[in-house]
Protein backbone atom coordinates (compact mmCIF):
# COMPACT_ATOMS: atom_id res chain seq x y z
CA UNK A 1 0.00 0.00 0.00
CA UNK A 2 2.82 2.23 0.61
CA UNK A 3 3.52 2.05 -3.12
CA UNK A 4 0.56 4.54 -3.34
CA UNK A 5 1.14 7.36 -1.27
CA UNK A 6 4.59 7.61 -3.00
CA UNK A 7 2.60 9.20 -5.92
CA UNK A 8 1.62 12.07 -3.89
CA UNK A 9 4.76 12.46 -1.16
CA UNK A 10 4.42 16.42 -1.32
CA UNK A 11 0.93 17.35 -2.31
CA UNK A 12 -0.68 18.24 0.45
CA UNK A 13 -3.88 16.53 -0.49
CA UNK A 14 -6.99 16.71 1.88
CA UNK A 15 -7.22 13.33 3.54
CA UNK A 16 -10.51 12.49 1.41
CA UNK A 17 -8.69 13.02 -1.85
CA UNK A 18 -5.81 10.89 -0.86
CA UNK A 19 -8.27 8.26 0.70
CA UNK A 20 -10.02 8.20 -3.25
CA UNK A 21 -7.12 7.80 -4.89
CA UNK A 22 -5.81 5.29 -2.54
CA UNK A 23 -8.90 2.86 -3.46
CA UNK A 24 -8.83 3.93 -7.17
CA UNK A 25 -5.38 3.43 -8.07
CA UNK A 26 -5.28 -0.05 -8.87
CA UNK A 27 -8.29 0.37 -11.08
CA UNK A 28 -6.56 3.46 -12.84
CA UNK A 29 -3.33 1.72 -13.69
CA UNK A 30 -5.72 -1.38 -15.09
CA UNK A 31 -7.38 0.65 -17.35
CA UNK A 32 -5.37 1.00 -20.10
CA UNK A 33 -5.21 -3.10 -20.13
CA UNK A 34 -8.90 -3.44 -19.72
CA UNK A 35 -9.56 -0.79 -22.18
CA UNK A 36 -7.98 -2.39 -25.07
CA UNK A 37 -9.52 -5.80 -24.34
CA UNK A 38 -12.92 -5.02 -23.20
CA UNK A 39 -13.15 -2.20 -26.74
CA UNK A 40 -11.30 -4.86 -29.05
CA UNK A 41 -13.04 -8.57 -27.73
CA UNK A 42 -15.95 -7.12 -25.82
CA UNK A 43 -16.46 -5.09 -28.50
CA UNK A 44 -16.14 -7.82 -31.22
CA UNK A 45 -18.53 -10.31 -29.13
CA UNK A 46 -21.03 -7.41 -29.08
CA UNK A 47 -20.79 -6.91 -32.85
CA UNK A 48 -20.75 -10.51 -33.59
CA UNK A 49 -24.14 -10.74 -31.38
CA UNK A 50 -25.90 -7.99 -33.28
CA UNK A 51 -25.28 -9.33 -36.66
CA UNK A 52 -26.15 -12.59 -35.78
CA UNK A 53 -29.44 -11.63 -34.64
CA UNK A 54 -29.82 -9.80 -37.68
CA UNK A 55 -29.66 -6.17 -36.10
CA UNK A 56 -26.55 -5.34 -38.05
CA UNK A 57 -24.06 -6.05 -41.15
CA UNK A 58 -25.15 -8.46 -44.28
CA UNK A 59 -28.82 -9.95 -44.27
CA UNK A 60 -29.54 -7.91 -41.63
CA UNK A 61 -32.53 -5.61 -42.14
CA UNK A 62 -33.17 -4.20 -38.44
CA UNK A 63 -35.59 -6.64 -37.13
CA UNK A 64 -34.43 -9.56 -34.26
CA UNK A 65 -34.33 -12.44 -35.84
CA UNK A 66 -32.95 -15.80 -34.85
CA UNK A 67 -33.02 -17.70 -37.65
CA UNK A 68 -29.14 -18.10 -37.91
CA UNK A 69 -29.19 -19.61 -34.77
CA UNK A 70 -31.88 -22.30 -36.61
CA UNK A 71 -29.99 -22.36 -39.25
CA UNK A 72 -26.65 -22.99 -37.47
CA UNK A 73 -28.10 -26.07 -34.80
CA UNK A 74 -29.96 -27.63 -37.73
CA UNK A 75 -26.59 -27.51 -39.81
CA UNK A 76 -25.68 -30.68 -41.19
CA UNK A 77 -22.30 -30.93 -39.62
CA UNK A 78 -22.77 -28.98 -36.74
CA UNK A 79 -23.24 -31.75 -33.88
CA UNK A 80 -20.04 -34.19 -35.26
CA UNK A 81 -18.32 -30.80 -36.13
CA UNK A 82 -18.65 -29.67 -31.59
CA UNK A 83 -17.70 -33.80 -31.12
CA UNK A 84 -14.62 -33.44 -33.12
CA UNK A 85 -13.37 -30.31 -31.21
CA UNK A 86 -14.47 -31.71 -28.05
CA UNK A 87 -12.38 -34.82 -28.36
CA UNK A 88 -9.89 -33.31 -30.67
CA UNK A 89 -9.16 -31.17 -27.53
CA UNK A 90 -9.94 -32.77 -24.91
CA UNK A 91 -7.15 -35.81 -26.29
CA UNK A 92 -4.62 -33.49 -26.74
CA UNK A 93 -4.97 -31.71 -23.48
CA UNK A 94 -5.40 -35.02 -21.82
CA UNK A 95 -2.48 -36.61 -23.17
CA UNK A 96 -0.19 -32.87 -23.00
CA UNK A 97 -0.47 -32.96 -19.12
CA UNK A 98 0.66 -36.37 -18.56
CA UNK A 99 3.28 -36.09 -20.84
CA UNK A 100 4.82 -32.47 -19.07
CA UNK A 101 4.07 -33.86 -15.75
CA UNK A 102 6.23 -36.57 -16.56
CA UNK A 103 9.36 -34.62 -18.43
CA UNK A 104 8.37 -32.01 -15.75
CA UNK A 105 9.79 -34.44 -13.22
CA UNK A 106 12.48 -35.99 -15.72
CA UNK A 107 13.90 -32.10 -15.93
CA UNK A 108 13.82 -31.50 -12.57
CA UNK A 109 17.37 -33.18 -11.60
CA UNK A 110 19.19 -32.91 -15.08
CA UNK A 111 20.93 -30.16 -16.41
CA UNK A 112 20.22 -27.04 -17.74
CA UNK A 113 20.90 -27.99 -21.49
CA UNK A 114 18.31 -30.70 -21.37
CA UNK A 115 15.49 -27.89 -20.25
CA UNK A 116 16.93 -26.13 -22.56
CA UNK A 117 16.18 -28.82 -25.53
CA UNK A 118 13.25 -29.71 -24.35
CA UNK A 119 12.32 -26.18 -25.03
CA UNK A 120 13.14 -26.43 -28.79
CA UNK A 121 9.04 -26.56 -30.15
CA UNK A 122 8.29 -23.25 -28.13
CA UNK A 123 9.42 -20.17 -30.64
CA UNK A 124 8.32 -22.34 -33.40
CA UNK A 125 5.53 -21.01 -35.04
CA UNK A 126 2.32 -24.19 -35.36
CA UNK A 127 2.50 -23.60 -39.38
CA UNK A 128 6.25 -24.79 -39.51
CA UNK A 129 5.18 -27.87 -37.57
CA UNK A 130 2.24 -28.59 -39.87
CA UNK A 131 4.96 -28.53 -42.59
CA UNK A 132 7.54 -30.14 -40.56
CA UNK A 133 4.46 -32.90 -39.61
CA UNK A 134 3.02 -33.27 -42.99
CA UNK A 135 6.44 -33.82 -44.65
CA UNK A 136 7.22 -36.70 -41.99
CA UNK A 137 4.01 -38.65 -41.94
CA UNK A 138 2.14 -38.39 -45.01
CA UNK A 139 2.29 -41.73 -47.42
CA UNK A 140 5.11 -40.34 -48.70
CA UNK A 141 6.81 -38.67 -46.16
CA UNK A 142 10.08 -39.21 -44.63
CA UNK A 143 8.97 -42.12 -42.29
CA UNK A 144 7.25 -44.10 -44.96
CA UNK A 145 10.45 -43.44 -47.08
CA UNK A 146 12.14 -45.36 -43.61
CA UNK A 147 10.01 -47.99 -43.35
CA UNK A 148 9.96 -48.65 -47.17
CA UNK A 149 13.93 -48.71 -46.82
CA UNK A 150 14.12 -51.23 -44.09
CA UNK A 151 11.26 -53.09 -46.17
CA UNK A 152 7.96 -52.92 -43.62
CA UNK A 153 6.33 -51.69 -46.01
CA UNK A 154 5.79 -52.95 -50.00
CA UNK A 155 4.60 -49.13 -51.41
CA UNK A 156 3.36 -45.75 -49.57
CA UNK A 157 -0.56 -47.69 -50.04
CA UNK A 158 0.66 -49.61 -46.96
CA UNK A 159 1.77 -46.54 -44.57
CA UNK A 160 -1.20 -45.98 -42.51
CA UNK A 161 -2.94 -42.36 -43.00
CA UNK A 162 -1.24 -40.12 -40.06
CA UNK A 163 -2.73 -36.84 -41.24
CA UNK A 164 -6.28 -35.72 -42.65
CA UNK A 165 -7.52 -38.90 -41.63
CA UNK A 166 -10.88 -39.11 -39.38
CA UNK A 167 -9.10 -39.30 -35.47
CA UNK A 168 -7.38 -36.16 -36.30
CA UNK A 169 -4.13 -38.10 -35.25
CA UNK A 170 -1.82 -35.80 -36.96
CA UNK A 171 -3.67 -32.80 -35.03
CA UNK A 172 -3.20 -34.91 -32.00
CA UNK A 173 0.85 -35.60 -33.10
CA UNK A 174 0.75 -31.53 -33.41
CA UNK A 175 0.14 -30.43 -30.44
CA UNK A 176 1.45 -32.78 -28.49
CA UNK A 177 4.86 -31.92 -30.00
CA UNK A 178 3.71 -28.26 -29.66
CA UNK A 179 2.12 -27.82 -26.44
CA UNK A 180 4.08 -30.62 -23.76
CA UNK A 181 7.18 -28.68 -24.13
CA UNK A 182 5.15 -25.38 -23.29
CA UNK A 183 3.35 -26.72 -19.87
CA UNK A 184 6.75 -28.24 -18.81
CA UNK A 185 8.25 -25.01 -18.61
CA UNK A 186 5.62 -23.86 -16.57
CA UNK A 187 5.59 -27.34 -14.27
CA UNK A 188 9.00 -26.76 -14.11
CA UNK A 189 8.87 -23.44 -12.51
CA UNK A 190 6.02 -24.53 -10.17
CA UNK A 191 8.31 -27.75 -8.98
CA UNK A 192 11.55 -25.37 -8.41
CA UNK A 193 9.21 -22.97 -6.27
CA UNK A 194 7.82 -26.46 -3.89
CA UNK A 195 9.73 -26.76 -1.47
CA UNK A 196 11.57 -30.20 -1.31
CA UNK A 197 11.48 -30.82 2.11
CA UNK A 198 7.71 -32.41 2.27
CA UNK A 199 8.79 -34.86 -0.27
CA UNK A 200 11.93 -35.67 2.39
CA UNK A 201 9.81 -35.80 5.00
CA UNK A 202 6.66 -38.26 3.07
CA UNK A 203 9.84 -40.68 1.86
CA UNK A 204 11.79 -40.53 5.75
CA UNK A 205 8.17 -41.87 7.23
CA UNK A 206 8.19 -44.67 4.75
CA UNK A 207 5.98 -43.59 1.82
CA UNK A 208 6.98 -44.86 -2.19
CA UNK A 209 8.27 -43.20 -4.67
CA UNK A 210 4.82 -43.61 -5.87
CA UNK A 211 2.57 -43.02 -3.06
CA UNK A 212 5.33 -39.56 -2.48
CA UNK A 213 4.51 -38.45 -5.85
CA UNK A 214 0.67 -38.89 -5.72
CA UNK A 215 -0.10 -38.11 -2.29
CA UNK A 216 2.56 -35.01 -2.18
CA UNK A 217 4.41 -34.14 -5.31
CA UNK A 218 0.52 -33.73 -7.78
CA UNK A 219 -1.52 -32.16 -4.77
CA UNK A 220 1.25 -28.91 -4.71
CA UNK A 221 1.48 -28.76 -8.46
CA UNK A 222 -2.25 -28.72 -8.69
CA UNK A 223 -2.66 -25.42 -9.50
CA UNK A 224 0.22 -25.26 -12.18
CA UNK A 225 -1.37 -28.14 -14.11
CA UNK A 226 -4.99 -26.57 -13.82
CA UNK A 227 -3.88 -23.19 -15.06
CA UNK A 228 -1.73 -24.35 -17.79
CA UNK A 229 -4.46 -27.36 -19.22
CA UNK A 230 -6.65 -24.20 -19.03
CA UNK A 231 -4.70 -22.24 -21.26
CA UNK A 232 -4.17 -25.16 -23.69
CA UNK A 233 -7.51 -26.52 -24.08
CA UNK A 234 -8.63 -23.13 -24.63
CA UNK A 235 -6.34 -22.81 -27.46
CA UNK A 236 -6.80 -26.13 -29.11
CA UNK A 237 -10.68 -25.92 -29.08
CA UNK A 238 -10.75 -22.65 -31.30
CA UNK A 239 -7.57 -23.05 -32.97
CA UNK A 240 -7.99 -22.88 -36.67
CA UNK A 241 -4.67 -23.46 -39.32
CA UNK A 242 -3.47 -26.95 -37.63
CA UNK A 243 -7.18 -28.93 -37.99
CA UNK A 244 -7.44 -27.12 -41.67
CA UNK A 245 -3.90 -28.44 -42.77
CA UNK A 246 -3.46 -31.40 -40.84
CA UNK A 247 -7.29 -32.62 -39.66
CA UNK A 248 -10.06 -34.54 -41.10
CA UNK A 249 -11.72 -33.67 -44.34
CA UNK A 250 -14.86 -34.61 -42.92
CA UNK A 251 -16.28 -33.72 -40.75
CA UNK A 252 -14.32 -30.32 -39.96
CA UNK A 253 -13.66 -29.34 -36.08
CA UNK A 254 -16.00 -26.40 -35.30
CA UNK A 255 -13.73 -23.50 -36.30
CA UNK A 256 -12.86 -24.70 -39.54
CA UNK A 257 -16.64 -25.27 -40.09
CA UNK A 258 -17.25 -21.71 -39.01
CA UNK A 259 -14.36 -20.41 -41.16
CA UNK A 260 -15.79 -22.34 -44.50
CA UNK A 261 -19.53 -20.82 -43.49
CA UNK A 262 -18.10 -17.45 -43.70
CA UNK A 263 -16.03 -17.64 -46.26
CA UNK A 264 -18.57 -19.21 -48.36
CA UNK A 265 -19.76 -17.29 -51.69
CA UNK A 266 -23.24 -17.06 -50.70
CA UNK A 267 -22.90 -13.62 -48.43
CA UNK A 268 -26.36 -14.97 -46.48
CA UNK A 269 -24.73 -17.33 -45.14
CA UNK A 270 -22.82 -15.10 -42.54
CA UNK A 271 -24.83 -14.81 -39.65
CA UNK A 272 -25.36 -18.02 -39.44
CA UNK A 273 -21.23 -18.62 -39.40
CA UNK A 274 -21.31 -15.49 -36.51
CA UNK A 275 -23.86 -17.77 -34.97
CA UNK A 276 -21.97 -20.68 -35.30
CA UNK A 277 -19.04 -18.59 -33.84
CA UNK A 278 -20.56 -17.70 -30.90
CA UNK A 279 -22.00 -20.88 -29.83
CA UNK A 280 -17.90 -21.89 -30.32
CA UNK A 281 -17.06 -19.39 -27.65
CA UNK A 282 -20.21 -20.55 -25.55
CA UNK A 283 -18.78 -24.19 -25.57
CA UNK A 284 -15.56 -23.18 -24.49
CA UNK A 285 -16.39 -21.09 -21.45
CA UNK A 286 -18.63 -23.76 -20.83
CA UNK A 287 -16.62 -26.31 -20.87
CA UNK A 288 -14.06 -24.10 -18.88
CA UNK A 289 -16.69 -23.54 -16.37
CA UNK A 290 -17.55 -27.22 -15.86
CA UNK A 291 -13.78 -27.80 -15.57
CA UNK A 292 -12.91 -25.52 -12.71
CA UNK A 293 -15.99 -26.96 -11.03
CA UNK A 294 -15.03 -30.77 -11.34
CA UNK A 295 -11.59 -29.90 -10.01
CA UNK A 296 -11.93 -27.03 -7.41
CA UNK A 297 -10.98 -28.08 -3.68
CA UNK A 298 -13.24 -30.53 -2.33
CA UNK A 299 -13.21 -30.19 1.37
CA UNK A 300 -11.39 -32.91 2.64
CA UNK A 301 -8.73 -32.61 -0.21
CA UNK A 302 -4.82 -32.87 1.15
CA UNK A 303 -3.65 -29.81 0.00
CA UNK A 304 -6.04 -27.68 1.35
CA UNK A 305 -3.92 -25.77 3.67
CA UNK A 306 -0.82 -25.64 1.80
CA UNK A 307 0.77 -23.08 -0.17
CA UNK A 308 2.74 -23.16 -2.93
CA UNK A 309 5.84 -21.47 -2.13
CA UNK A 310 7.34 -19.14 -4.83
CA UNK A 311 10.58 -17.47 -3.91
CA UNK B 1 24.97 -49.99 -9.27
CA UNK B 2 21.20 -49.85 -9.40
CA UNK B 3 21.36 -45.98 -9.04
CA UNK B 4 23.82 -46.38 -12.01
CA UNK B 5 21.39 -48.01 -14.15
CA UNK B 6 18.71 -45.84 -13.06
CA UNK B 7 20.21 -43.00 -14.34
CA UNK B 8 21.28 -44.46 -17.60
CA UNK B 9 17.60 -45.06 -18.16
CA UNK B 10 16.71 -41.77 -17.27
CA UNK B 11 19.05 -40.59 -19.63
CA UNK B 12 18.19 -42.99 -22.43
CA UNK B 13 14.20 -41.51 -22.17
CA UNK B 14 15.75 -37.93 -21.96
CA UNK B 15 17.51 -38.20 -25.14
CA UNK B 16 14.52 -40.22 -27.23
CA UNK B 17 12.39 -37.32 -26.21
CA UNK B 18 14.72 -34.55 -27.82
CA UNK B 19 15.30 -36.64 -30.60
CA UNK B 20 11.42 -37.19 -31.47
CA UNK B 21 11.03 -33.14 -30.37
CA UNK B 22 13.32 -32.41 -33.46
CA UNK B 23 12.49 -34.91 -35.75
CA UNK B 24 9.78 -32.78 -37.55
CA UNK B 25 13.11 -30.76 -38.53
CA UNK B 26 14.55 -33.30 -40.51
CA UNK B 27 12.82 -33.38 -43.75
CA UNK B 28 12.28 -29.61 -43.37
CA UNK B 29 16.14 -28.96 -43.80
CA UNK B 30 16.60 -32.05 -46.14
CA UNK B 31 14.02 -30.78 -48.75
CA UNK B 32 14.90 -27.33 -48.70
CA UNK B 33 17.77 -28.36 -50.47
CA UNK B 34 16.22 -31.09 -52.09
CA UNK B 35 15.85 -31.38 -55.96
CA UNK B 36 12.90 -33.29 -56.83
CA UNK B 37 13.07 -36.00 -54.29
CA UNK B 38 10.54 -38.39 -55.02
CA UNK B 39 9.14 -41.56 -52.98
CA UNK B 40 10.66 -43.93 -51.98
CA UNK B 41 14.37 -42.29 -52.09
CA UNK B 42 15.40 -41.77 -48.69
CA UNK B 43 18.05 -39.33 -49.58
CA UNK B 44 17.66 -37.37 -52.84
CA UNK B 45 19.70 -37.82 -55.83
CA UNK B 46 20.44 -34.32 -56.19
CA UNK B 47 20.90 -31.35 -54.19
CA UNK B 48 20.27 -27.46 -54.89
CA UNK B 49 19.92 -24.14 -53.67
CA UNK B 50 17.33 -22.91 -56.15
CA UNK B 51 14.78 -22.72 -53.28
CA UNK B 52 16.98 -20.47 -50.93
CA UNK B 53 17.68 -18.24 -53.80
CA UNK B 54 13.83 -18.02 -54.65
CA UNK B 55 13.44 -16.72 -51.08
CA UNK B 56 15.32 -13.66 -51.74
CA UNK B 57 13.51 -13.14 -54.93
CA UNK B 58 10.85 -10.19 -54.72
CA UNK B 59 7.97 -12.88 -56.50
CA UNK B 60 8.18 -15.07 -53.44
CA UNK B 61 7.29 -11.99 -51.17
CA UNK B 62 9.12 -13.60 -48.23
CA UNK B 63 11.39 -10.35 -47.87
CA UNK B 64 7.67 -8.54 -47.56
CA UNK B 65 6.62 -11.56 -44.84
CA UNK B 66 9.70 -11.15 -43.23
CA UNK B 67 9.30 -7.38 -42.87
CA UNK B 68 5.93 -7.31 -42.01
CA UNK B 69 5.89 -9.72 -39.42
CA UNK B 70 9.47 -8.34 -37.65
CA UNK B 71 7.04 -4.70 -38.29
CA UNK B 72 4.07 -6.21 -36.43
CA UNK B 73 5.24 -8.33 -33.95
CA UNK B 74 7.62 -5.74 -32.59
CA UNK B 75 4.65 -2.70 -32.29
CA UNK B 76 2.56 -5.34 -30.77
CA UNK B 77 5.10 -6.59 -28.14
CA UNK B 78 5.88 -2.99 -27.31
CA UNK B 79 2.30 -1.49 -26.70
CA UNK B 80 1.60 -5.12 -24.32
CA UNK B 81 4.81 -4.00 -22.80
CA UNK B 82 3.16 -0.26 -22.02
CA UNK B 83 -0.22 -1.00 -21.09
CA UNK B 84 1.13 -4.80 -19.40
CA UNK B 85 3.29 -2.80 -16.84
CA UNK B 86 0.63 -0.90 -14.63
CA UNK B 87 -1.68 -3.52 -15.14
CA UNK B 88 0.71 -6.17 -14.33
CA UNK B 89 1.83 -3.94 -11.25
CA UNK B 90 -2.10 -3.61 -10.17
CA UNK B 91 -2.71 -7.50 -9.96
CA UNK B 92 0.72 -8.40 -8.54
CA UNK B 93 1.03 -6.02 -5.51
CA UNK B 94 -2.22 -4.80 -4.66
CA UNK B 95 -5.62 -6.02 -3.39
CA UNK B 96 -9.08 -5.08 -3.72
CA UNK B 97 -12.07 -5.96 -4.55
CA UNK B 98 -13.28 -7.25 -7.91
CA UNK B 99 -9.31 -8.13 -8.48
CA UNK B 100 -10.09 -12.16 -9.75
CA UNK B 101 -13.15 -10.89 -12.05
CA UNK B 102 -11.45 -8.42 -13.92
CA UNK B 103 -8.03 -10.48 -14.17
CA UNK B 104 -10.53 -13.34 -15.53
CA UNK B 105 -11.88 -10.07 -17.73
CA UNK B 106 -8.26 -9.95 -18.83
CA UNK B 107 -7.62 -13.78 -19.73
CA UNK B 108 -10.58 -13.81 -22.16
CA UNK B 109 -9.08 -13.51 -25.02
CA UNK B 110 -6.33 -16.40 -24.48
CA UNK B 111 -9.44 -19.07 -23.45
CA UNK B 112 -12.26 -18.12 -25.13
CA UNK B 113 -12.00 -18.88 -29.04
CA UNK B 114 -11.64 -15.11 -30.87
CA UNK B 115 -13.19 -16.25 -34.45
CA UNK B 116 -16.68 -14.79 -33.13
CA UNK B 117 -14.84 -11.86 -31.92
CA UNK B 118 -12.91 -11.69 -35.19
CA UNK B 119 -16.40 -11.92 -37.55
CA UNK B 120 -18.01 -9.34 -35.63
CA UNK B 121 -15.18 -6.74 -35.36
CA UNK B 122 -14.54 -7.33 -39.31
CA UNK B 123 -17.61 -5.45 -39.74
CA UNK B 124 -16.37 -1.88 -37.82
CA UNK B 125 -12.77 -2.23 -38.81
CA UNK B 126 -14.19 -1.86 -42.94
CA UNK B 127 -15.77 0.86 -42.15
CA UNK B 128 -13.15 2.38 -39.51
CA UNK B 129 -10.79 1.76 -42.76
CA UNK B 130 -8.36 -0.30 -40.59
CA UNK B 131 -9.06 -3.62 -42.18
CA UNK B 132 -6.23 -4.57 -44.08
CA UNK B 133 -3.89 -2.30 -42.62
CA UNK B 134 -1.01 -2.73 -40.48
CA UNK B 135 -2.61 -0.72 -37.62
CA UNK B 136 -5.61 -3.28 -37.51
CA UNK B 137 -3.59 -6.33 -37.64
CA UNK B 138 -1.55 -4.28 -34.53
CA UNK B 139 -4.58 -4.29 -32.63
CA UNK B 140 -6.22 -7.61 -33.13
CA UNK B 141 -2.71 -8.89 -32.18
CA UNK B 142 -2.77 -7.41 -29.12
CA UNK B 143 -5.78 -9.70 -27.92
CA UNK B 144 -3.25 -12.56 -27.43
CA UNK B 145 -0.57 -11.02 -26.25
CA UNK B 146 -1.68 -8.58 -23.25
CA UNK B 147 -3.21 -11.16 -21.44
CA UNK B 148 0.57 -12.88 -21.43
CA UNK B 149 1.99 -9.74 -20.66
CA UNK B 150 0.00 -8.83 -17.44
CA UNK B 151 -0.28 -12.23 -16.26
CA UNK B 152 4.20 -12.76 -16.31
CA UNK B 153 4.31 -9.06 -14.64
CA UNK B 154 2.19 -9.46 -12.12
CA UNK B 155 3.56 -12.81 -11.28
CA UNK B 156 6.63 -10.82 -10.87
CA UNK B 157 5.48 -7.99 -9.41
CA UNK B 158 3.84 -10.64 -7.02
CA UNK B 159 7.54 -10.95 -5.86
CA UNK B 160 8.73 -7.48 -5.83
CA UNK B 161 10.05 -5.88 -2.64
CA UNK B 162 8.48 -2.05 -2.94
CA UNK B 163 10.88 -1.03 -0.05
CA UNK B 164 13.63 -0.22 -2.64
CA UNK B 165 11.63 2.36 -4.49
CA UNK B 166 10.45 3.79 -0.85
CA UNK B 167 13.81 4.23 -0.51
CA UNK B 168 15.15 5.34 -3.62
CA UNK B 169 12.45 8.29 -3.45
CA UNK B 170 13.09 9.16 0.32
CA UNK B 171 16.75 9.67 -0.95
CA UNK B 172 15.48 12.44 -3.94
CA UNK B 173 15.27 10.12 -6.57
CA UNK B 174 12.66 11.17 -9.28
CA UNK B 175 9.98 9.27 -10.21
CA UNK B 176 11.18 8.55 -13.65
CA UNK B 177 14.69 7.87 -12.22
CA UNK B 178 13.55 5.24 -9.69
CA UNK B 179 11.65 3.67 -12.43
CA UNK B 180 14.66 3.47 -15.14
CA UNK B 181 17.30 2.30 -12.21
CA UNK B 182 15.47 0.46 -9.16
CA UNK B 183 12.02 -1.11 -10.44
CA UNK B 184 12.76 -1.78 -13.90
CA UNK B 185 16.24 -3.51 -13.10
CA UNK B 186 14.01 -5.59 -10.42
CA UNK B 187 11.24 -6.34 -12.79
CA UNK B 188 14.03 -7.28 -16.23
CA UNK B 189 13.59 -11.30 -16.60
CA UNK B 190 9.74 -10.50 -16.04
CA UNK B 191 9.67 -8.17 -18.90
CA UNK B 192 12.19 -10.34 -20.71
CA UNK B 193 9.93 -13.39 -20.41
CA UNK B 194 6.60 -11.20 -21.60
CA UNK B 195 8.28 -9.65 -24.65
CA UNK B 196 9.43 -13.29 -25.54
CA UNK B 197 5.65 -14.49 -25.21
CA UNK B 198 4.23 -11.42 -26.96
CA UNK B 199 7.02 -11.57 -29.98
CA UNK B 200 6.61 -15.26 -30.20
CA UNK B 201 2.58 -15.29 -30.33
CA UNK B 202 2.39 -12.28 -32.70
CA UNK B 203 4.94 -13.70 -34.73
CA UNK B 204 3.11 -17.21 -35.15
CA UNK B 205 -0.39 -15.50 -35.29
CA UNK B 206 -2.59 -16.86 -38.82
CA UNK B 207 -6.41 -16.68 -38.10
CA UNK B 208 -5.96 -12.88 -36.77
CA UNK B 209 -3.93 -11.99 -39.53
CA UNK B 210 -5.99 -13.68 -42.59
CA UNK B 211 -8.87 -12.25 -40.62
CA UNK B 212 -8.14 -8.33 -39.96
CA UNK B 213 -5.42 -8.66 -42.76
CA UNK B 214 -7.91 -9.22 -46.04
CA UNK B 215 -4.66 -10.80 -47.70
CA UNK B 216 -3.17 -7.11 -48.04
CA UNK B 217 -1.10 -7.43 -44.87
CA UNK B 218 1.52 -10.25 -46.13
CA UNK B 219 3.17 -11.65 -42.90
CA UNK B 220 5.38 -14.37 -42.70
CA UNK B 221 2.75 -16.63 -42.06
CA UNK B 222 0.40 -15.99 -44.42
CA UNK B 223 2.85 -16.61 -47.22
CA UNK B 224 3.76 -19.87 -45.68
CA UNK B 225 0.01 -21.00 -46.02
CA UNK B 226 -0.28 -19.88 -49.17
CA UNK B 227 2.89 -22.17 -50.29
CA UNK B 228 1.48 -24.56 -48.47
CA UNK B 229 -1.59 -24.78 -50.80
CA UNK B 230 1.08 -24.63 -54.02
CA UNK B 231 2.75 -27.67 -53.43
CA UNK B 232 6.28 -26.56 -53.71
CA UNK B 233 7.76 -28.66 -50.96
CA UNK B 234 11.10 -27.28 -51.44
CA UNK B 235 10.32 -23.94 -51.26
CA UNK B 236 7.82 -24.48 -48.26
CA UNK B 237 10.65 -26.20 -46.40
CA UNK B 238 12.84 -23.39 -46.80
CA UNK B 239 10.68 -20.64 -46.01
CA UNK B 240 9.63 -22.66 -42.53
CA UNK B 241 13.50 -22.73 -41.75
CA UNK B 242 13.76 -19.11 -42.51
CA UNK B 243 10.40 -18.28 -40.09
CA UNK B 244 11.92 -20.26 -37.19
CA UNK B 245 15.19 -17.75 -36.74
CA UNK B 246 13.61 -14.84 -35.07
CA UNK B 247 11.67 -16.63 -32.17
CA UNK B 248 14.77 -18.76 -31.95
CA UNK B 249 17.43 -16.01 -31.45
CA UNK B 250 15.00 -13.94 -29.27
CA UNK B 251 14.63 -17.96 -27.24
CA UNK B 252 18.65 -17.27 -27.28
CA UNK B 253 18.21 -14.41 -25.56
CA UNK B 254 15.64 -14.97 -23.09
CA UNK B 255 16.94 -18.42 -22.39
CA UNK B 256 18.34 -17.04 -18.98
CA UNK B 257 15.15 -15.13 -17.75
CA UNK B 258 13.29 -18.34 -18.19
CA UNK B 259 14.98 -19.94 -15.54
CA UNK B 260 13.19 -17.19 -13.42
CA UNK B 261 10.31 -18.84 -11.56
CA UNK B 262 8.44 -15.56 -10.44
CA UNK B 263 8.12 -14.56 -14.54
CA UNK B 264 6.97 -18.35 -15.89
CA UNK B 265 4.98 -19.14 -12.39
CA UNK B 266 2.52 -16.72 -13.82
CA UNK B 267 1.47 -18.71 -16.16
CA UNK B 268 0.77 -21.39 -13.58
CA UNK B 269 -1.19 -19.04 -11.77
CA UNK B 270 -4.30 -18.43 -13.81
Amino acid sequence: MSSILKSSPKTPFNLRGQAWLLRSYPYLLLLPALSVIALLFGGGLVLALLQSLGLLGVGGDGHLTLAAYQQALSHPEFLRALGLSLYTAIMATGLSVMGSIGLALLLRSTGRWASLACQITLPIPHLVGVVGILLLLTPSGLVSRILYAIGWIQSDQDFPLLVNDGANLGVLLHFLWKEIPFMTLILLAVLRGIDREYETQARVLGASPWQCFWHVTLPLMKPGILSASLIVFGFIFGSFEVPFLLGSTFPRTLPVLVYRTFTNVDLTQRPTAIALGLILSLCSTFMIMVYLWLTSDSPNSPNQNTKVRRS
Amino acid sequence: MLKLQHQIGRNTLLILIIVVLFLPFLPLLIWSFAQGWYFPQLIPQNWTLSHWAKIGSAASRVGEGLLNSLAIALITTAISLLLGLPAGRALGLMKFPGKTGLKLFLLAPIIVSPLATLMGMQFILIRLGLNGTLLGVVLVHLMPTLPYMTLVLASVFANFEVGYEIQARSLGASPLQVFSQITLPLIAPGVMVGALFAFLISWNEFLLTFFIGGGKVFTLPMVLFTLLQGGNNGLVAAVAITSIIPGLAFLAVASRSLENDAALGGLGNV
